[in-house]
């Protein structure tokens, strides 16, 4: 079991990382010939930082459009991003400071994450507009997420794991070395699941993630009367 | 035709309950085959249509990072669904901008992406059938570009990218709308949309220095292709005779003479519209933008000025520069050229609001404000200029600039709703090339939530003017106002409340 969930986690991880570099090279790399930020805009790039800031930490677009859907988004992604730093604990040795701080708000924060991933999934059922445009991908993107939460405070709160061993092997790897991990099933889904995430993250909408940094209505500056923008195949239109 | 009914104004507006294919039967008249060759396309539906529409997708893909990026983030949370004026007015599912950008996402996923070509089912992929290429033609042309969507995604899509990327492949493959490319056509040909040639433009403005002498006593000129003036003024060409808009005309030339700033329009450029925004071409919108940098050189002008057009002020004040660099600060010889012509002690290009809101500050013009007491007056936010462009140096000029303007010339002043003005502005429900009367029912429903904003404020504060910047917002709301029970001459521009309390020659 080890050495199978040894494999697969470098496997997940080349995909995750190579999958999302090509896909950032693919954005970077694909010009924008017009300026098209949704205005009112900020007119410098200061503010367009700023405005990106906001939308990544409050998503404030949401929080306009729809108080139910922001409240549950919002909820389960600041909660994911506890437990994600909670988990670190699993991978330094010792554990920095900060992250033993966290560790209780993480515990809690997998079930405000399961909270949150209710909500998400109850209005693709509830609401009409909302059920009309949820694909497959959509309901099984959410039970692979409740999945992994699910599974994850099962071992916190029903059948313990050893993570001091599970801690052993993730060490291992970051050397690698494939050490011991208890054969538990619970544990193996989690794990499991979570490798699920990584494989298809770079092939699927949650690259809304990287996606919110290139999109040119909420990334560019409102200057255009001041500067001239000008991609390089409009360009040569000039040329002529 | 499908009849013309216009839906009942609702007190408390939610969302509608979602009618499949409720619009399925509208759809604009197809391009013949004349118009679409005069500006290149191909005349009819091409055998392989299937091939060269991927083709181009593939191309659009990989010249416009917002297509990309649009089509792969969405993650379906729906925050869109109830923010389009034309699913609010239809209720049909494929209008809401979701649904409209998932006709073409199906398509990219099936063969753009790995999980689409692998398990097409599961993503939503879809092969992009003569069906799916009639759903585009129809629901694409059920969007009007106004980018309300995109200020609630969460990520900023912009429903109005992949409407402009479909009709660009729609016309790539012969599949063009009637009255858009018949436009584009006539600017090309004649320099301006409506095909008015130079000299019945210059009967027009004759005509209408008549009429301003006798209203006023004064000799404003309305000058045509006048050498070395200092400003050319590019307006939409619905200003020279169509009603409401030729009032705002009138304003702006008042205004000219009253600061005595010498003006001139252009044979050549007579046009501020730029249809080639609507078809997401950037050549046609390149190529039309070309003539007014080709009559500004001519001309010898310092200043270019655009006239009351809410699409057109987008192109000029977002893309002029881009397309045809006309604006500031380029170092490359072909902008140069212009811009080294170009007083940039102005704004370039300067919206007629930025210019005659300067004017005010400075203590420039006389206005009566009580000419304008008969009117209580509410100002309607064009999307383009809302969520498109800017106006003035800060942020949200867009919104202050017309507003303080009408204050300036008038006592009674109502705002509607919150919610429906500003960057969440509803559009007329005419704009984005679907100006056009077959598809007058779809205009009519998506009026309504513009509709229900506007009756509250009629009922509340009696108000009976609805100001606007945009001549097709003009066009539009004249056309449907009828349809809701309101006066069809309740619509009109900002320019037009100036030219009523300006006072000329009672001055210094």
């Amino acid at each position: 079991m080890a050495a199978f969930f040894a494999g697969l986690f470098y496997l997940a991880a080349a995909v995750l990382v190579a999958g999302l570099a090509v896909r950032i090279r693919q954005y970077a790399g694909t010009p924008a010939p017009l300026k098209i930020p949704t205005t009112p805009a900020p007119t410098t790039r200061g503010g367009v930082a700023v405005r990106l800031v906001r939308e990544v930490v409050l998503f404030e677009s949401l929080f306009k459009a729809t108080l139910w859907t922001w409240l549950f988004g919002w909820v389960f992604h600041a909660a994911m991003a506890l437990v994600l730093l909670r988990h670190l604990r699993y991978f330094t040795e010792p554990v920095w400071g900060w992250v033993a701080f966290v560790q209780p708000f993480g515990v809690y924060a997998g079930f405000a994450m399961l909270a949150g991933l209710g909500g998400l999934w109850a209005r693709r059922f509830l609401v009409d507009r909302v059920r009309y445009i949820s694909t497959p991908s959509d309901h099984l993107m959410l039970a692979l997420l409740v999945a992994i939460a699910a599974s994850g405070l099962a071992m916190k709160y029903l059948a313990h794991t050893d993570v001091v061993a599970v801690k052993a092997f993730f060490l291992g790897l970051m050397t690698f070395q494939v050490r011991e991990l208890p054969a538990d099933p619970v544990l193996a889904v989690h794990l499991g699941l979570v490798a699920a995430l990584m494989l298809v993250f770079p092939f699927s909408k949650l690259l809304h993630a990287p996606g919110l940094f290139f999109s040119p209505s909420r990334n560019q500056a409102d200057d255009p009367r001041e500067r001239r923008h000008l991609a390089e195949w409009a360009a040569r239109l000039d040329a002529k | 035709m499908a009849d013309v009914t216009a839906p009942k104004l609702r007190e408390y507006p939610v969302p509608p309950a979602i009618q499949p294919d409720a619009m399925a039967g509208s759809m604009p008249y197809v391009a013949t085959e004349k118009m679409q060759e005069a500006i290149g396309f191909p005349a009819k539906l091409v055998d392989d249509w299937h091939d060269k529409a991927i083709a181009k997708m593939g191309e659009l893909v990989g010249k416009y990072r917002s297509l990309r990026v649009y089509l792969d983030a969405c993650v379906h949370c729906g925050a869109c669904t109830d923010k389009c004026h034309y699913f609010l007015g239809t209720g049909d599912p494929k209008n809401m901008p979701v649904a409209r950008q998932e006709l073409m996402r199906g398509v990219y996923r099936r063969h753009f992406t790995l999980p689409g070509k692998l398990f097409p089912k599961l993503v939503g992929a879809r092969e992009l059938t003569k069906e799916v290429l009639d759903d585009w033609y129809k629901y694409y042309n059920q969007c009007s570009e106004c980018r309300r969507c995109s200020v609630f995604c969460p990520y900023g899509i912009d429903t109005a990218e992949v409407t402009m990327a479909a009709k660009e492949i729609l016309d790539s493959v012969g599949y063009g709308q009637k009255y858009t490319n018949e436009i584009i056509g006539k600017v090309h040909k004649i320099g301006n949309n409506l095909g008015l040639p130079g000299p019945a433009l210059e009967d027009t403005l004759l005509g209408l220095e008549e009429d301003t002498k006798e209203e006023t006593g004064a000799d404003v000129k309305f000058p045509l292709d006048v050498k070395g003036a200092e400003v050319l003024l590019i307006t939409p060409s619905a200003d020279f005779f169509a009603e409401p808009h030729v009032d705002s005309l009138i304003g702006y030339a008042k205004v000219f003479h009253a600061a005595g700033i010498s003006w001139t329009l252009s044979s050549h450029a007579s046009e501020a519209g730029n249809f080639g925004l609507f078809i997401g071409n950037y050549e046609q919108m390149r190529n039309i933008a070309l003539r007014i940098r080709e009559a500004a050189l001519e001309l010898g002008v310092k200043r270019i000025v655009v006239g009351e057009c809410g699409h057109a002020w987008r192109v000029a004040y977002s893309f002029w520069n881009t397309l045809a660099g006309i604006g500031s600060g380029a170092d490359d010889p072909f902008a140069r050229m212009l811009q080294s012509q170009l007083d940039h002690r102005y704004r370039q290009p300067t919206h007629i609001c930025e210019l005659t809101w300067d004017l005010v500050q400075k203590g420039a013009l006389v206005l009566d404000k009580e000419a304008n007491d008969h009117r209580v007056i509410t100002f309607h936010d064009s999307c383009n200029v809302a969520r498109a462009s800017r106006m003035g140096d800060e942020p949200g000029g867009q919104f202050e600039i017309p507003r303080a303007l009408v204050r300036a010339v008038a006592n009674k002043y109502v705002e509607m709703r919150p919610g429906t003005t500003h960057e969440a502005t509803f559009c007329c429900g005419g704009g984005g090339g679907l100006l056009t009367d077959e598809i007058l029912d779809l205009r009519v429903k998506g009026a309504l939530p513009r509709m229900e904003s506007l009756r509250e404020v009629a009922d509340r504060h009696g108000v009976n003017f609805m100001a606007t910047i945009c001549a097709i917002c003009k066009a539009q709301f004249t056309k449907v106002l009828p349809y809701y029970g309101f006066n069809r001459s309740m619509v009109g521009g900002v320019h037009q409340l100036v030219s009523t309390a300006i006072r000329l020659g009672a001055k210094q």
